[in-house]
């Protein structure tokens, strides 16, 4: 680091040395903990440093001291902004890793679920890049929308931002119907309001001279970097592992997976912005084959595995395997297969991976989350170095870095 | 010809001889190790002739009871073409726990191993910037080893013998 300050530049340039700037942590323009240190030459970044971990939390290693169901709270606070996608692709992992298999309606509800959180985390990433563009309005104009995914959440699990929605096995509860009143109310609402910060957007002159162009990657590169999600279909890689390696019935739904061919910031707006609608057609795919359940058929709501998935209360009061099954799961008494696993799902910004290795204990061995962040974060310099200070803050939002799940 | 695990399998045994061993499948997907100086050599050869191009996941494992080879460093592989996964495991001694940066070959695995060595404390032979990324640079210690129990093991006023692990 020490020789990298004060490099000297060459014959033209406004200064004779570079000028060292501190950029972060707790920089407005960060959104997050994110500390950069920078050399800049006037307004170009010349190179930078990333520093990172301010809000890391040892979840892996908490992990190794909690029962399955105790890690979900866990996962909830890798990426904030779609917390049920990372449950969900933790119960995926533990029914995976135990060969429970999920009833059809589970899997459709917990699409619902994940592509709501995928809207909710595209719609903050592309409405905070035209913040940082300097267009309040767009952000302002869809954060009602958010909010009633999260009423949604809200019926569904009885909370908003950190869910801990769902069971291994399926959900807590059944969706009632006010979930489904609120969810055909945003699917009424939403297209007509993506529609609209489409158009505030997507050929606005000022938004377009601010994003395209900058902070580019070509394809192979991006690979190399381990790129993954939006950030990578923006170079267009159409890698998505809903359709490479299909999970919770994604195989059973049509959708496209929208590529770019730039990688800078502009494409990957414009991948995000094609992902929602994608998502919405989804969604509304899955409550056609949800609303198809019919009878006892629409009470399903959870795989029957009675050494993981809580009883019911009643039963737990009246009935001694009931009651049983309670104690153990509550105190974390049932022994684990022994082996290993590393799950891949489509998270919101890349593949979230969970790698679970199991000794035949009660808690896990080891736990490692494969964060997106992290490791696409380590590009950062290569996408800014030559460019603008502006810029840099519009790459650092497009690439929808989260601080909690960068730091775990 | 389309890439299998079998054939996978069978191309690695006649490429190292032997040297590339304990294969097995489980939930599909193909795991392997090899010694731990073979490992850039390994890795290679998937990235050029198998098409292994995309490093998903790269972390490390404490087993305090494997004598010689306690630290494990996994490798998950995915060749995007194929759409196939594997995973690469290489072990070391906690004594000497040398390994060869996979981070000339793919970019990403700069950060992974920096992460690696700062809560393992392996040491990646060759890596450009290998120092701490997530925990402060004063620690002196490597907390995700297995001889650091999460609560303080010294209380006796709580008996912990039910929830798995003492």
């Amino acid at each position: 680091m020490e020789a990298q300050h004060n490099i000297t530049l060459p014959e033209g340039s406004i200064e004779k040395k570079t000028t060292t700037l501190n950029f972060g942590p707790t920089h407005p323009a960060t959104h997050g903990v994110f500390q950069n240190i920078m050399e800049i030459d006037g307004e170009r970044v010349v190179s930078t440093e990333q520093s990172v971990g301010f809000i890391h939390r040892a979840f892996e290693k908490l992990a190794e001291r909690r029962n399955l169901y105790q890690i979900t709270p866990i996962t909830d606070r890798l990426n904030y902004c779609s917390s049920p996608l990372n449950n969900m692709g933790w119960h995926l992992t533990c029914e995976k890793f135990l060969k429970v298999e999920t009833p059809k309606r589970v899997d459709y509800l917990r699409i619902i679920i994940m592509e709501l959180a995928r809207i909710s985390d595209h719609l903050i990433c592309n409405s905070i890049v035209g913040v940082d563009t300097g267009a309040y309005t767009g952000f302002l104009y869809v954060m009602q929308y958010r909010e009633l995914i999260y009423e949604i959440y809200e019926e569904v699990c009885g909370s908003r931002l950190t869910t801990n929605i769902g069971r291994i096995g399926g959900f807590e509860r059944n969706f009632t119907n006010t979930a489904f009143t609120k969810l055909e109310k945003f699917l009424n609402e939403y297209p007509k309001v993506l529609k609209e910060f489409e158009s505030l957007f997507t050929r606005n002159r000022i938004f377009m001279e601010r994003t395209q162009g900058t902070g580019g990657i070509s394809a192979a590169r991006a690979m190399n970097y381990g790129f993954t999600g939006p950030n990578l279909r923006a170079t267009g890689v159409d890698y998505d592992v809903r359709v490479a390696n299909p999970y919770s019935s994604y195989q059973d739904f049509d959708f496209t997976v929208p590529v770019g061919s730039t990688g800078d910031n502009y494409d990957r707006f414009l991948v995000r912005n094609a992902e929602m609608w994608q998502s919405i057609s989804i969604i509304k795919q899955a409550y056609e084959k949800v609303q198809e359940f019919k009878g006892t058929e629409a009470e399903i709501f959870h795989a029957d595995i009675p050494a993981y998935y809580l009883p019911k209360k009643e039963d737990v009061y009246n009935n001694m395997e009931a009651l049983i099954w309670h104690f153990k799961i509550i105190m974390g008494e049932v022994d684990l297969p022994k082996g290993q696993i590393y799950n891949p799902i489509e998270g919101a910004n890349g593949e979230l991976g969970f790698y679970l290795v199991s000794d035949g204990g009660r808690t896990p061995f080891r736990l490692h989350f494969r964060r997106p962040c992290f490791i696409y974060y380590q590009a950062y310099p290569e996408l800014i170095t030559g460019g603008m200070l502006s810029d840099a803050v519009v790459t650092m939002s497009s690439l929808n870095l989260i601080a909690g799940e960068l730091d775990a | 010809m389309a890439l299998t695990n079998e054939t996978i399998q069978a191309q690695l045994e006649a490429k190292f001889e032997g040297q590339v061993t304990a294969f097995s499948t489980e939930t599909g997907m193909l795991s392997f190790e090899s010694p731990a100086a073979l490992n850039l050599k390994v890795m290679q050869y998937l990235f050029d002739e198998l098409g292994f191009s995309f490093l998903s996941d790269l972390c490390g494992v404490h087993y305090p009871d494997n004598t010689d080879s306690e630290l494990v460093v996994v490798y998950h592989l995915h060749n995007f073409v194929e759409n196939i996964r594997l995973r690469y495991s290489i072990a070391v001694p906690v004594a000497k726990p040398d390994v060869f940066t996979a981070s000339k070959l793919f970019e990403a695995a700069n950060w992974m191993e920096r992460e690696t060595y700062d809560f393992f404390g392996i040491n990646f032979v060759g890596h450009p910037n290998l120092k701490r990324i997530l925990n402060v640079e004063e620690m002196d210690y490597f907390p995700m080893r297995k001889e650091f129990p999460l609560e303080d093991q010294t209380r006796i006023d709580k008996d912990d013998e039910m929830f798995g692990r003492g």
